[in-house]
Order: structure tokens, then sequence, then C-alpha cells
């Protein structure tokens, strides 16, 4: 109900928001073109009409009269950032104000990155302006392997935002999973092994004592919902080896949910990866030998994974908490190097959707939650921009810092005032 | 005369690369100012006489030619228009439905200096041991193999500055580079083009020597008021040097005895080394501004600027470049208020906006950095026609560094660096097709053969793959 009534007066104030109605009301959504993710596939000049916070039709003819209208190029779902630290660190070089991980922390496993989430972060606003509706955050590894908890999130920058917390367990494996165990990837498999052995035996272990092998009691405690199967763990790996190693290791643990993060090598154990149904999240902009677990790295990395039938999320692993942005251009980069467009553009949808049980996010089907975004091109296209952007039917403010900044200063004419008192 | 004997000392030698000898000091051909001993060595390949036709030309100067021609010859550009014939012998590209534009100048890049794999022995990409470290030059730094120069090949760049990194008030002296695979850096090193000089402003130097590195109390600088005295006791001290080696070259006095780091500086206090100045917040960009007026030299390009777009008219009125990225922000305080219409706001008041990189990704599709600006300016009711702006990725990058008479357009007598675009290069879709370094095709991205593998990419997992 708060938040309702923040929402429309956010869109009252928002000068350049698209939508002229609040969130209880229908809209309709008009598209030259409309994705919609599902078996619809693109719809020309489609409508797609929204009402208390769901989808209720979506399909081509004639708006409902009388309904208010935004009209746009391109509609489609609401983007979900697959892999982000947005909301939880202001300015990553400044200690004080970056809660991505914690190298001086006793604990691992247990670190919820959630507790460090702020909705009024100035990242939150600048992400959902470029379209995206939902991130999935995931803490930094910093002292251990055991990353911490992720969440998920919608960009309203409103109180209440998170909307699944510990939604995943992240690890660190490969060279940084290595020198964070103490300097070799035997160190950091056995601080995995010795972490499942942990949680396995707790009761035993933890009786009389606070630490097990690898876990203190709250890391076990936390790491246990993903040694048991029931909570995604996300796997950061990159090197082929350090592939099939987790994949091994899924075989010996066939109820581990894993998704693999980075997967610069991914392509060349495709196959495997589309057997065992791993999906993958990675930043396809990686094609450089930028480390000895990269040397095979390539563009055409997303498309040939997505062609072996590897569920595949297309992120920005570069600068996770201000530009998770530029997934739209990465996933670009990627149908220009092979990846079909509208694979492409499920990996920014549905695939993460799928990864993380989003359950009717990353779609345009009736009765699925109503984030929506109108662009004023292919959303793809470097050179377009969404026009409005709706999360749980609510026309969201296309305003951020940036565009206020920019206001102040398109004319620099100062005569009569200082620029401070133009806001 | 004197400005002249000078220009002599530091600015032929420079070119020609070959100013060594002894003598008395007393006559200026016999002074013994070996300024640059690792001359360029660099030497076209061969090429053909090609004739690229039905495309549509970006003059890199401003002008836009649908059903375009351009004509290279002899590794230059011969001819642009829309009516040109193949002379005898020349190979013709029919270019319908792609784009030809100028080569993309990166001015600012790390390449083969913190190069891939980014390997602690590799770590050669800044002389952190002091705040005034002008005595290094990047070129020594510069590992030929990094595979990354292949890969900003094929995103169509064809001439790079490279770049100590801005840990230091002085970081040392850049080199400009043309992009071909080599043994050596002398093989690339751009011919005829100036040395520069990497200084940097703000939060680097004062954190890497003031309270960084377990040095408390540490040395200076600790803040950014001991950044600006750092500069200007250095230059104090160049304009000293500077006095002395003039007195000398006039014929007064004893040869002084050379000094590396003073040597530099005082080849960018006479203009023949040009400046070029990390710095993200526009306050201190307008300290910079007087502190150069103060000592009498020119700032080229102002790297990262960040906050350009809060001074644009004062950068237009001294006339300096600001080399920026198209959305990076927020990762630091003095990248915080970051915007994306920065560089169409810099070029709409009149001043010189510069798309760079400083990343071995960005490099690769400048283009595409330059497209959203643009298509974010154009939002904000900057109207520049895509012809206009692409003097961020080529004419002005090529002004900054010093080259513009040589290559940064399509004009005839230019070097013949040109890309073909498989599409309008402000597309995300597009990508680079060949790219010519004076006239020779030194990329083609549907041709195996034309297209180079690194010797430290041979043997390894990905050998020979698209990149």
């Amino acid at each position: 109900m708060i938040r309702s009534l923040i929402s429309s007066l956010a869109v009252g104030l928002a000068a350049f928001s698209a939508a002229p109605t609040a969130a209880a009301e229908p809209v309709a959504i008009l598209g030259e073109k409309v994705w919609t993710g599902t078996a619809q596939g693109t719809l020309t000049n489609g409508v797609v009409v929204i009402d208390n916070g769901r989808i209720v039709s979506v399909g081509t003819g004639a708006a409902p009269a009388g309904m208010p209208q935004v009209k746009a190029e391109w509609v489609t779902p609401g983007l979900i950032s697959a892999f982000s630290r947005t909301g939880i660190a202001e300015v990553p070089g400044e200690k004080s104000a970056n809660d991505t991980g914690a190298g001086g922390s006793p604990f691992s496993a247990a670190l919820n990155a959630a507790d460090g989430f702020n909705p009024d972060a100035t990242p939150i606003a600048v992400t959902r302006l470029e379209g995206f509706t939902r991130i999935a955050v995931a803490p930094d590894a910093r002292a251990k392997l055991f990353a911490g908890q992720g969440f998920l999130a919608d960009t309203s920058g409103l109180p209440g935002s998170v909307f699944k917390d510990r939604a995943f367990a992240f690890v660190v494996l490969g060279e940084r999973g290595a020198s964070l165990s103490g300097g070799s990837r035997p160190a950091a498999w056995a601080a995995l092994r010795g972490a499942f052995d942990d949680v396995r035996f707790f009761t035993a272990r933890y009786m009389t004592h606070n630490d097990g092998n690898v876990l203190t009691r709250m890391d076990a405690q936390a790491f246990m919902p993903a040694v048991k199967g029931d909570q995604l763990i996300l796997i950061e790996a990159r090197r082929t080896s350090d592939l099939e190693a987790i994949m091994d290791f899924k075989q010996e643990n066939p109820m581990l949910k894993i998704a693999i993060v980075g997967a610069d090598e991914g392509w060349r154990v495709a196959d495997r990866l589309a057997a065992m149904k791993i999906p993958v999240i990675v930043d396809a902009f990686s094609n450089l030998p930028a480390s000895f677990s990269q040397l095979a790295a390539t563009s055409e990395n997303a498309g040939r994974l997505a062609k072996a039938g590897v569920p595949v999320a297309i992120v920005n692993l570069d600068d996770s908490s201000h530009q998770a942005r530029l997934a739209t251009q990465i996933a670009g980069n990627a149908v220009a190097n092979g990846l079909p467009f509208d694979t492409a553009m499920k990996a920014l949808t549905t695939v993460p959707a799928e990864i993380f049980g989003m359950s009717s996010l990353g779609v345009l089907a009736p009765g699925a939650r109503a984030d929506v975004v109108a662009w004023d091109g292919d959303p793809l296209e470097i050179t377009s921009a969404p026009t409005a952007v709706f999360i749980d039917g609510v026309s969201e403010p296309m305003e951020s810092r940036q565009t206020k900044l920019r206001d102040r200063y398109l004319s620099l004419d100062h005569t009569d005032r200082p620029l401070a008192y133009k806001h | 005369m004197k400005k002249l004997l000078l220009s002599a000392g530091l600015g032929v030698c420079l070119a020609l690369g070959a100013c060594g000898g002894s003598g008395d000091g007393k006559k200026k051909d016999d002074v013994p100012r070996v300024f640059d001993p690792f001359p360029s060595t660099y030497a076209a390949y061969p090429s053909a006489p090609t004739l690229i036709t039905n495309a549509t030309v970006l003059d890199g100067k401003g002008g836009l030619i649908e059903g375009g021609s351009v004509l290279i010859e002899g590794g230059k550009i011969m001819a642009v228009g829309t009516d040109l014939t193949a002379p005898e012998g020349a190979v013709t590209v029919n270019a319908a439905g792609k784009w030809v534009t100028p080569g993309i100048i990166d001015n600012h890049s790390h390449l083969g200096a913190s190069p891939s794999p980014g390997v602690d022995a590799h770590g050669d990409g800044n002389e952190v041991s002091g705040p005034v470290t002008a005595e290094v030059w990047v070129e020594h730094s510069v590992w030929p193999q990094d595979p990354g120069f292949t890969r900003a090949l094929a995103g169509g760049i064809t001439s790079l500055q490279i770049l100590p990194g801005s840990a230091n008030l002085f970081g040392g002296r850049g080199v400009v580079l043309k992009n071909v695979p080599a043994r050596s850096v002398q093989e690339m090193k751009f011919p005829g083009a100036p040395h520069t000089l990497k200084m940097a402003c703000g939060e680097n130097p004062k954190r890497v020597y003031g309270y960084g590195r377990g040095a408390f109390p540490g040395g200076a600088p600790y803040s950014r008021m001991g950044n600006v005295a750092g500069y200007r006791t250095a230059w104090i001290e160049a304009t000293d040097y500077k006095k002395k080696w003039d007195k000398f070259l006039d014929g007064e006095g004893e040869q002084p005895a050379r000094n590396l780091e003073l040597e530099t500086l005082a080849g960018a206090l006479n203009g023949d080394i040009l400046v070029h100045m990390h710095c993200y917040r526009a306050d201190e960009m307008a300290v910079i501004l007087d502190l150069s007026k103060e000592f009498g030299y020119k700032v080229a390009s102002f790297h990262h600027a960040v906050e350009a777009y809060k001074i644009a008219d004062k950068l237009a009125e001294y006339g300096t470049c600001s080399s920026m990225w198209a959305d990076w922000w927020g990762f630091k305080m003095e990248a915080y208020d970051g915007i994306r219409e920065n560089i169409p706001m810099v070029h709409n008041a009149g001043a010189c906006a510069i798309v760079h990189s400083d990343s071995d990704i960005g490099i690769q599709r400048l283009n595409q950095e330059a497209a959203k600006a643009w298509s974010d300016g154009k939002r904000a009711g900057i109207d520049i026609p895509i012809e206009v702006a692409w003097q961020w990725l080529s004419l002005n990058p090529a002004k900054s560094l010093g080259i513009e008479d040589k290559t940064g357009s399509l004009e005839p007598g230019k070097m013949a660096d040109v890309v073909v675009w498989s599409a309008n290069p402000f597309s995300v879709y597009a990508q680079a097709e060949q790219v010519y370094i004076d006239g020779a095709l030194m990329y083609d991205r549907n041709d195996p053969a034309i297209q180079p593998v690194m010797d430290f990419e041979l043997g390894q997992p990905g050998e020979g793959d698209k990149k």
C-alpha cells in the first residue's frame, strides 16, 4: 500500500514518464514490434494490456477503447540482469560505500548480500532506465571462495524491492578460488569438499565446536540448503578443466542445482553442459587470453553454447555494480557473432527467470507480472533506449541522478545565478 | 633562433631518430643529443592499388558520400568521390551496402604495456616507484606480442597511443603506434609522431603515494593540493633545465649534464612533447588549464574527463581535447558525476571531443561507444550528423597526437588507413570487415589468412579461432 502510494507520487513527478496512469489503472502498451518471449514470438503491431500489476492480454489488433495508451517501436518484457552487484556498492572504490565483500570478516557463506542492499543507491535508477526491471545480486568473494548469499530484487528503488532473499549461494573456483583458498586449485577443491562435509555432518561436527573443517557454524548453516540441492549455487569458473571438474562434481552430487558464471571456455564443453542441463551466465565480450584460464575465449562463445542447447544468460562481468545495463550491448554483439536474436533476448529475460526461478517474469504473457519496457528501437541496438518502464504495472520515473546532472549542465549559462540553483 | 635550435634538438631528432654524434657542444649540428635512440623502423607493407566502390563513405572530416569510392595507391589515399575509375591492375572492392571510414585512432590504450595475459610478470604499465617518473618511456614496456593488438585491429583500430598508467603525477612518455603486428616496438612506432607525456590528476597519485601502499605517513602527495605542488615543483626544475640548455645551444657555457626526467619535461615546455593529462573532475581541469599557462605549455587532451561537460565552454576557449568514455561512471568518487551525454555536450560547446578506451575490451568497439554517446546526445536535443560525430574517432584523436596531417581522415595524400564496415558502424550489428593500414590489407574478417595470430596464442587452445 505504502509502496503503491509512493509509486503514484513518483509517476506524477516524473518529467519523462510516458505512462499517464498510476498503478491500479489499466494501460495498453502498443508496439510496432512486441517481443513476447513466449510461443507467440514477435508480434507486429502488438498490444500488451496491463492492469492491476499483471498482464491481461498480449495480441494484435486494436487496443481496448478508452484505455490510456503508450506507443513504442518495440515492446519487451522487463529485462533481468542475471548477475550484478547493483545496489550493494554506491562507489566501489570507496570502502565506506561498498558492501560487495568483506575480506576482514570471519564469515563467508553466511554473508547475506541483501543485508547490504540499498534501494536508494543511484545505480538502481541508472540500470532501470536502460530497461532492467529485475536484478540478481551476488556478493563478492574476498576472504574465502564462499562469497555468501545472493538475492533477487526489482529496480523500483523502493523499500521492499528485494523479492527473494537468499536466492542463491555464490562460490568462486578457478584462479580466483585458488588464490582465496591459499594458493592452488587443489586447495580450493579441498575447501569446497570440506565445506560439503561440514554441512553433511553438521549435527555431530558443531555439537561442541563453532568451527568445522572449513566453515564456521553460521556459514555451514547458511550453506546447508545449497548442499542439499534446495538452493541454487552459482559457481564462477572460466577454464575448460575447471568446468569439467564442476561437472564431475555435479555427477558425484546429482542433487545440486548449479549454474556457472563466466564459462569463458564453455564452448569447448558445450555438449556436456547441455546434456547435464547446466545453465551458464556469460560475458560475451570476453575474447582475450586475459588470464591462463581464458586462452580459448571467443566472442562466439555464447552462440556456440546456445547452439549446443545450453541455456545462456548474458551479463556484464566487467563492472557489475554500475554497468549491468551494458548487457544489451553485449547481447547485441553476441548476435553479430552468431547468436540468434531471439536467443539473445532470452539471455536477458526468460533464461535468467528460469535460472533463478522467477515465476511470471521475463515474458509478456497473460497473467504474468507486468514488467514491461517500451523502446524507441531494437532493444539490443546501441542507439536505442527505453521510453517507458513498468514494474508490476507501475510506470517508473525515467529519471536518475545522471539525467539531473545532464539537465543542469545542458546550458552552461550562469549569468544570473550559479548553476547550483538549477534543480 | 634559440627556439629553432631547440626544436632541432628535441623535435627533429624525434622525427628522424638519427641525431647521434659528438663534438665540442658549441655547434648545433654537433651537439651530442641522442633524444630518440629508439627510432621508428616501421615500414608500410606492400599494397596493391585498390578501389573501394559503392559504399557509404564517411570521409572523417565531416562529409558523407552515398555511393562513394575511395582510391588507394602507393599506400596513400589518392581520391575520394563518386565517380572514380580503377587504374589498370587495381584491386576493386565492391562495398555495396557497406560503409567506409578512416581507421579508428584510440589515444588512450595500455596494450602491450599491460598485456594479455594479465599475469604478474606482465605488470609493465606503471612505474609506480615515485610520483614523478617523467624519465620512463612506455615504449620500453610494450610487448608487441600482446594478443590485444589483434583484437583492436579487428575493431578497426589503425593507430593508437600507448600511455603509462596514472599512478604518478608525471607517468612518463607515451608512444604512438601503427597497429601492425611486429617483432619490436620500433617496428610499430608511428613515423614522425611526436612524443607524448602522461600526467595524472586527482585520486590516483594521492592514493598511491600519500596514504596507500602501507607507507603511512608515507610520501607526497597526500592531497589534491599536494598534487598541484608536485607538478609545479617539477615544472620549475624543468624550466631551469631548459634555460641551461637554451644557453648552451646559443653557444654559451658548458654542455649541461643530461637528465632523463627533465629532458622529457623540457620537451613538453617547448611544445615538442604533447601533454596528455588524466583528469576526471571539472574543477581540477580548470586548475590544470591555469597551471599550463603558468609554465607555458599546452594540454593536448584531458583523458577520461568524466566531468568535461561541466566546463565544456572553458575547454573550447582554451583549445584542448577531451578523451572520454561513452558511459563509464561511478566506480570511484571522481567518476561519480559521469553522464551519458558527456561527449556530445563537449562537442556541442565547440570543444574537441574524442572517444577513447583505456581498455582492451573497449578498444575493440569504439565505434559503438561513439554511437551510444551520439544517440544519447540526440535524445537530449543535440543532433549531430553521424559523419560529423565520426571525428571523435579518427580526426580529433589524430589532432591530439599531432598526426592529423598524416592520418585521421580520407583525404588525398594521407596514409590509407581505412576500414570497410559490414553495415552502418553506429549499429551494434556492424563489424569491421577489412582494415587497411597504409594501403595494405592487414585484416579481413572473411579470410583467416589475413587475421594475425600472436606468438603467445600459437599452440594454445583457441589458436586461430574467431575472436
